[in-house]
This record gives structure tokens, C-alpha cells and sequence, in this order.
């Protein structure tokens, strides 16, 4: 019985911290928040050679086959310095792959994945929850309709695609009958957009036993990873209050030094601690196939989706009118919590789905 | 990361769990009021006897004598929990006189006191606040000086919980009169049958005398009667508030109230409609389920860090303040789920619910918000410990 991380997880959550901080500094934030694609693409080359796709790669396949308690402590660290790479959209097409792919289809995208030549946008928002009459059928003339903030646009050369019945599909993106319009949001650190398909060619990932089960799974580690992030996120938060209230005087004094201001900060710790301890147990569970991990995770998304909403908006506070300006930066991390809590489900969704869960609705 | 746990515990879960459920006939209700209600005695009594309560204690002292085990008091707390009997006593006496006196005091007092205080038939209070010494413990004025072979005390408490049924109390008191505020005071335990001791209840929110006041008039207490020496009775308090705040934010007393919400939820109807079925209601629990569960989460990481040794760090000095806030909140979700019936208060009241006990829980739990070192005396702590702020300037001497 042992609720801790091992030595070589930590080991490794700190080199892949380090890389981060080292190359993921605020002003590379900034210009990938504008657009600048090398800054991106530097990132992820640099990424990728840390392991970052082996590590849900199976064995078998060149990768690490290690779980989910590996990936958080990658996301954790990519949502401490909100870095313009989308870990998720990677995590997840890996697993669509392993639970959906054939093994020739393994085989093939695996070592894509791994080598960074191919890199996947995610479409499994509808599969959450459909609007706009959004959702995308398959047929014999390929796929049709639409997905709404796909993660992971700009960079992809590919996307897989969940449609209405839970299956998968990878589509090229210069596949015929696929137009993209890109989505502009908050979060400028990620990229989010709308894909359009008109009978557009595709490849089925057939080798489900039950059609759904790895979108359903790809939803769970979605969640999970994205409240991960959160988690990463939050932490920068309060790091970034307590230093400057270490720093900032008034009335000749460190403000971090009246009370009020110090428990506001207390408050942030108070709360991220418990919510650490609850995305390491829910990553457990997930790994372990337990039966409770499905509630575990719908309790996770949303609890770190609240207390990242409070932390994001005291830490700013803390800042006082510093924290509002762009000066500072800290709304790239208030913004990614904001992405974080709707992405995948919002609190109150994934809490209805608990209660489901649980048989009491 | 493994969570499972090898054979030998989870034999001993299933022994655990076997006990309680051929046991549990006999376990006292709230119904049974009276500390030292026959019932309570008789159930404390059969859970030392099988490891259940006091369980690392020596049995020379009266407990059940097994080497230390984290996982196994963990285990016996989650079956508690689970199954909603009351687990072993764990008033003041228990958790904080007896690893005290374990740790520093005399071979006599070990002795006399640490026994009948585990089999429940000797009850405690504790002498520590004052009206002026509250947050600011160390300013306490009440006094003792020494006269022949006795201390002689005079001065105030207040928040003496148990007093009146107390027959002895532990107890801070200045007895360096000349000393700096945190050397000059010792720890001394008397009976509550000394002459000079009146105690006032003091009644509550709840309108119970919860606590009292305690007034010393020349109270001649013996000098052995001192754990450790003059003067250091702030560092022998210290470590039995330790003991208080962990006690104080047990994540498995949480998990076992919400399950008792839960199920008052999917029992209890309004217009036909179970109060799960509300949205609103169902929300809020599962909101709270998410809370309860990072605690849970929580405490088996403070436990890992305290099978390896090691400090839990942040995640240790926050569980006082979280887990007494969840309480709190878990309380009132149960008063709201029942509406006007959550207005109702008094033993006999018809339509009661549970007791009453989720009324009285939830103005009591604000009491211990505030009590055992207030949420803001906490927040202090995790602020300056935990966060490494600055602390509050020190207003000038005038």
C-alpha cells in the first residue's frame, strides 16, 4: 500500500518540468498565443524527443506502454507553464488507436505518432454532448455532417473522428469533402476548430468488440488530462500570488503580510492539495480498470474544473490591477482553466453523469 | 503508486468487518445519552478487547497492546465508516491526555490514569482557553503558585467541554510568573472534586450546555500531579493539539456522512418525488461527493508520508480547515434536502429525522470551525508554514 508517486516518476515529471521551463517561457507563450506556428512546432519536436508519445504507446508497438499516473504528471506539467502543445489531443488519439486500431492500423499510425510525422486533431465533443445539430454519420460514400472545437486544429496533418454511434475514423486533412473553419476562443495557447464533412473519405478503426467503448475511454482520459491541466494550472496561479504578495509593498508593508491577502492564498492551497491527491487516485483507478474510475473521473473533471474557476480568479485578485493586465500574463493561465471547465463537459454535466453512474437518476 | 493491500490486511478487513456485523446489536445509539451510559461502556470495553479501540496502547496501561500499524487503523476506521457504528471513544481524554501522559509522563501516572480513561470511566476535560486566551493561548493568566507540597490555583476557563460530567481535567496554568509568555506555564491534571472548582455550563447554539466555564478559587493540586517539568507546558500542550487537529478533519467521518445523505435522500420524498430526483439537491451532493472524496484521497497520502517516515507537508496542515468546512457543509445539504423537517429540534419532536442529529451537527460543526484553532488561526498556518509568507509585523511597543 503505497499513495505516492515512484522516484522515476518523479524523476520524470521534473525533467519534462525543466524542459519546459527552460523553452516554454512567457514570451514564447505569447508569440504561440499570436500565432507563431515554429515557436509550436519547435515545442513539440522537443517534446516528442523527452518520450511524450511513447508513453501511452504500447510496448509491442516502440512505446513505453505506461498509464494514465505517467501522462497526468505530463499534463500537470504542461498546464504549469500553459504550454502551446496539445498533450491531450495526442493521448487521446493514442488511445483510440490501441483500443480501436487493428494491428495493422497500430503498426502504421503508431510509429507516425512517435516520430511526430503525423499528429492528430481530436473530434469527440459531440460524442459528449451535440449542438447545433453538430454530430457526423458514417456511410459507404465516407462521412458527413459536422464536429464543433476539435481539439488540437492547426497542427494536425490528421484527425480522428468519433461519429454518432461511438465509432472511429482518422481523416487526412486534405481529404476531399473536409472543410475546417477555425474557432477562436479564449484560449489561444490551444487551438480549437469546426470540421465540415461532406462525404468525406475515411478510415474505420474496426477492431472494437462494442462500438463506443473507446470513444467512451477516449471521454474519461480526456477529462481526466484536462483537469490535470487545470491542476498545472492552478499550482502557476498560486505560485505566482504568493511570490508577488512576497514582493508588492503597501502601507510599508509586503502585502503578503496582511492577513487578508494571506488567506486568500492559504484558501488556493487548501484547496489544491485534496484535488492533487484526487487526479493521482482517479489516474490509479483508471490504470487499475477499476469500476469506480468512471465516477472517479466524472468527480475529478469537476471538482478541478471549481477549483480552478476560484484559484484562477483569486490569484488574479492577489495581482491586484496588475493581474488584469496582459503585463503580467497571468490571463493565458486564467483563460486555459476557463477552456479546461467546458472542454469534454462542463461541472454540471459531468456531475449529472455521476449521478447516473451511480443510479441515482 | 499501489493501492491494494496484501493478504494480511485484507484478512483482517474481513475480520474487522465480521466483528461488527455480529456486534452490532450491541452498539450504543445516540439514544443512549450519557458518556458513561452502560452501553457505551460495555462497547468500548469489547472493542479494546478486540483490537478495535486503543489499539496500540499498551496493555499494561489497559489498551490492546499491537504494535503500531498504519493500515490496520486505517482499516478499522473505513469499516466504521462503512457500516455507521460508533467506533471507539475518542473524547479528549483518550485522544489527547493518554498519548500525552504516554510520552511524557511519569510511570505513576501512567499508571492511575491511562486505563479507566480508555475503558471509559474516566472522564476528562480540558482546562486550555481562557475569556482573554483564546487564539493567543500562550496570554493565559490563569496562575498557580506553590505552597508546601501543593500548587495553588486561581483564574478562569472557558470552553470546557464535559466539565460538569469530568472527573479530572488537564490543565494550563501559569506557574513562572517572571518567565517570556511561552516558558512560564506548566500542564497539570487534578480531579474535578477538588475544593474551589465551580464549573457554569455554558450553553451553545444548539441549546445544549456543550461547554462550561471553569472557575479555580485556591485550588490545591498536589506538585506531582505536573506532566513534565515547570515551565513546559506549552511544548507537553503542543503535542496533544497535534493529535486534536488530526482528529478533527477525519476524512472517513465525512465519507460516512454522505452516505448517510445519500441514503436520507433517496428514502425521503416531497409530492412523491424522492429528493435525488431534485436536481438542485443531486447537484450538490455530487459537488460534495467530489470534495469528500479528494479529502479521502488526501488522508491516504498524509498516511503514506507517515509510513515512510516522512512529513506530509501542505498536504498535512490542511486537513483541519477543509475537512471541519466539509463537515459543515455536508450538514447543511442534509438540513436543506428536508426542508421545514430540517427545522425540527427536540428529542421527542414528531417527523424527527436521524436524531435531529443533522440540525445538531451543523451548528455544532461551526463550533468546530472555529474551535481547535480557528479556520483563520489555520489559514495562518498554511499561509506562513505551508506557502512561506511573511508573517504579521509585530505592532511597535508603545
Amino acid at each position: 500500500m503505497e499513495f505516492a508517486l515512484s522516484d522515476d516518476q518523479k524523476m520524470f515529471q521534473s525533467s519534462i518540468q525543466g524542459y519546459l521551463n527552460e523553452n516554454a517561457p512567457l514570451d514564447q507563450i505569447r508569440a504561440a498565443a499570436n500565432g507563431n506556428q515554429d515557436v509550436m512546432a519547435q515545442l513539440k519536436t522537443g517534446l516528442l524527443e523527452l518520450g511524450l508519445a511513447h508513453i501511452l504507446v504500447p510496448d509491442t508497438h516502440g512505446g513505453l506502454g505506461l498509464g494514465l499516473l505517467d501522462s497526468i504528471l505530463v499534463q500537470e506539467a504542461l498546464g504549469r507553464v500553459v504550454a502551446p502543445y496539445d498533450f491531450t489531443a495526442l493521448a487521446l488519439a493514442i488511445t483510440g488507436l490501441r483500443l480501436a486500431g487493428s494491428e495493422r492500423q497500430q503498426t502504421e499510425w503508431f510509429s507516425e505518432l512517435i516520430s511526430g510525422d503525423v499528429e492528430f486533431g481530436v473530434a469527440l465533443t459531440e460524442h459528449v454532448g451535440a449542438r447545433e445539430q453538430a454530430g457526423v454519420v458514417s456511410s459507404e460514400a465516407g462521412l458527413s455532417g459536422k464536429s464543433l472545437f476539435v481539439l488540437n486544429a492547426a497542427a494536425a496533418t490528421h484527425f480522428m473522428v468519433c461519429d454518432r454511434q461511438g465509432g472511429l475514423y482518422i481523416v487526412a486533412r486534405n481529404a476531399a469533402g473536409l472543410s475546417l473553419n477555425m474557432l477562436d476562443t479564449i484560449d489561444r495557447t490551444r487551438n480549437f476548430c469546426e470540421l465540415v464533412f461532406d462525404h468525406t473519405p475515411a478510415i474505420h478503426l474496426s477492431a472494437e468488440d462494442e462500438t463506443g467503448t473507446a470513444a467512451n475511454q477516449m471521454v474519461a482520459i480526456g477529462r481526466l488530462l484536462l483537469a490535470a491541466d487545470t491542476l498545472g494550472a492552478s499550482q502557476t496561479m498560486l505560485d505566482k500570488a504568493v511570490a508577488y504578495a512576497g514582493e508588492r509593498k503597501q502601507f510599508n508593508r509586503l502585502i503578503g503580510s496582511f492577513q487578508s491577502v494571506k488567506h486568500l492564498c492559504a484558501e488556493m492551497a487548501a484547496q489544491i492539495e485534496p484535488a492533487r491527491s484526487l487526479i493521482w487516485h482517479t489516474a490509479y483507478l483508471l490504470d487499475e480498470q477499476s469500476d469506480e474510475a468512471n465516477l472517479m473521473v466524472c468527480l475529478a473533471k469537476s471538482h478541478l474544473a471549481e477549483i480552478g474557476t476560484h484559484i484562477a480568479r483569486t490569484a488574479t485578485e492577489v495581482h491586484g490591477g496588475m493581474g488584469f493586465t496582459d503585463l503580467l500574463g497571468l490571463h493565458y493561465w486564467f483563460k486555459r482553466i476557463g477552456a479546461n471547465r467546458q472542454l469534454l463537459g462542463s461541472p454540471e454535466t459531468v456531475r449529472s453523469e455521476a449521478a447516473r453512474l451511480q443510479g441515482w437518476v | 503508486m499501489d493501492l491494494r493491500l496484501s493478504e494480511e490486511y485484507e484478512t483482517f478487513r474481513q475480520d474487522v468487518a465480521s466483528f461488527l456485523e455480529t456486534n452490532r446489536q450491541d452498539a450504543p445509539t445516540p439514544d443512549d445519552r450519557g458518556l458513561k451510559h452502560p452501553k457505551r461502556i460495555a462497547w468500548q470495553k469489547r472493542l479494546i478487547e478486540n483490537g478495535l479501540a486503543a489499539r496500540t496502547i499498551p496493555a499494561e496501561y489497559g489498551g490492546y497492546g499491537a504494535t503500531p500499524d498504519i493500515l490496520k487503523s486505517r482499516i478499522i476506521a473505513e469499516e466504521f465508516a462503512r457500516t455507521g457504528l460508533p467506533k471507539g471513544s475518542a473524547n479528549q481524554g483518550v485522544s489527547m491526555l493518554v498519548p500525552t501522559l504516554l510520552e511524557l509522563g511519569t510511570e505513576a501516572q501512567k499508571q492511575a490514569y491511562i486505563k479507566p480513561t480508555l475503558h471509559g470511566e474516566m472522564i476528562w476535560c480540558q482546562g486550555y482557553s481562557e475569556p482573554g486566551a483564546g487564539s493567543d493561548l500562550a496570554s493565559l493568566t490563569t496562575h498557580a503558585h506553590i505552597d508546601g507540597d501543593d500548587y495553588v490555583i486561581n483564574g478562569q476557563k472557558i470552553w470546557t467541554s464535559t466539565a460538569k460530567q469530568a472527573d479530572m481535567i488537564f490543565c494550563l496554568v501559569r506557574t513562572e510568573p517572571d518567565a517570556k509568555k511561552h516558558h512560564g506555564i506548566s500542564y497539570l491534571i487534578f480531579s474535578m472534586d477538588t475544593p474551589g472548582i465551580e464549573v457554569r455550563p455554558l450553553v451553545d447554539m444548539t441549546m445544549m450546555a456543550n461547554f462550561n466555564e471553569v472557575f479555580f478559587t485556591d485550588v490545591r493540586v498536589p506538585r506531582s500531579q505536573i506532566v513534565g517539568k515547570p515551565g513546559a507546558g506549552w511544548q507537553v500542550a503542543n503535542a496533544t493539539l497535534t493529535h486534536e487537529r488530526g482528529m478533527l478533519g477525519d476524512p472517513n467521518a465525512a465519507k460516512a456522512r454522505l452516505l448517510e445523505i445519500a441514503a436520507l435522500m433517496q428514502t425521503e420524498t416531497i409530492n412523491g418525488e424522492r429528493l435525488i430526483d431534485n436536481p438542485g439537491f443531486r447537484d450538490r451532493l455530487i459537488a460534495l461527493q467530489a470534495r469528500v472524496y479528494a479529502m479521502q484521497a488526501n488522508g491516504l497520502r498524509v498516511m503514506t508520508s507517515q509510513l515512510q517516515a516522512e512529513s506530509a507537508g501542505m498536504a498535512g496542515l490542511i486537513v483541519k480547515l477543509q475537512g471541519c468546512e466539509l463537515n459543515h457543509e455536508l450538514a447543511r445539504l442534509a438540513i436543506d434536502a428536508m426542508g421545514e423537517f430540517g427545522l425540527l429540534y427536540g428529542q421527542d419532536t414528531p417527523y424527527l429525522r436521524d436524531f435531529g442529529l443533522w440540525q445538531q451537527r451543523y451548528m455544532y460543526d461551526l463550533g468546530l470551525i472555529i474551535g481547535g484553532g480557528t479556520a483563520q488561526i489555520q489559514k495562518n498556518i498554511i499561509a506562513e508554514r505551508g506557502l512561506g509568507m511573511p508573517r504579521e509585523p509585530k505592532p511597535a511597543v508603545a
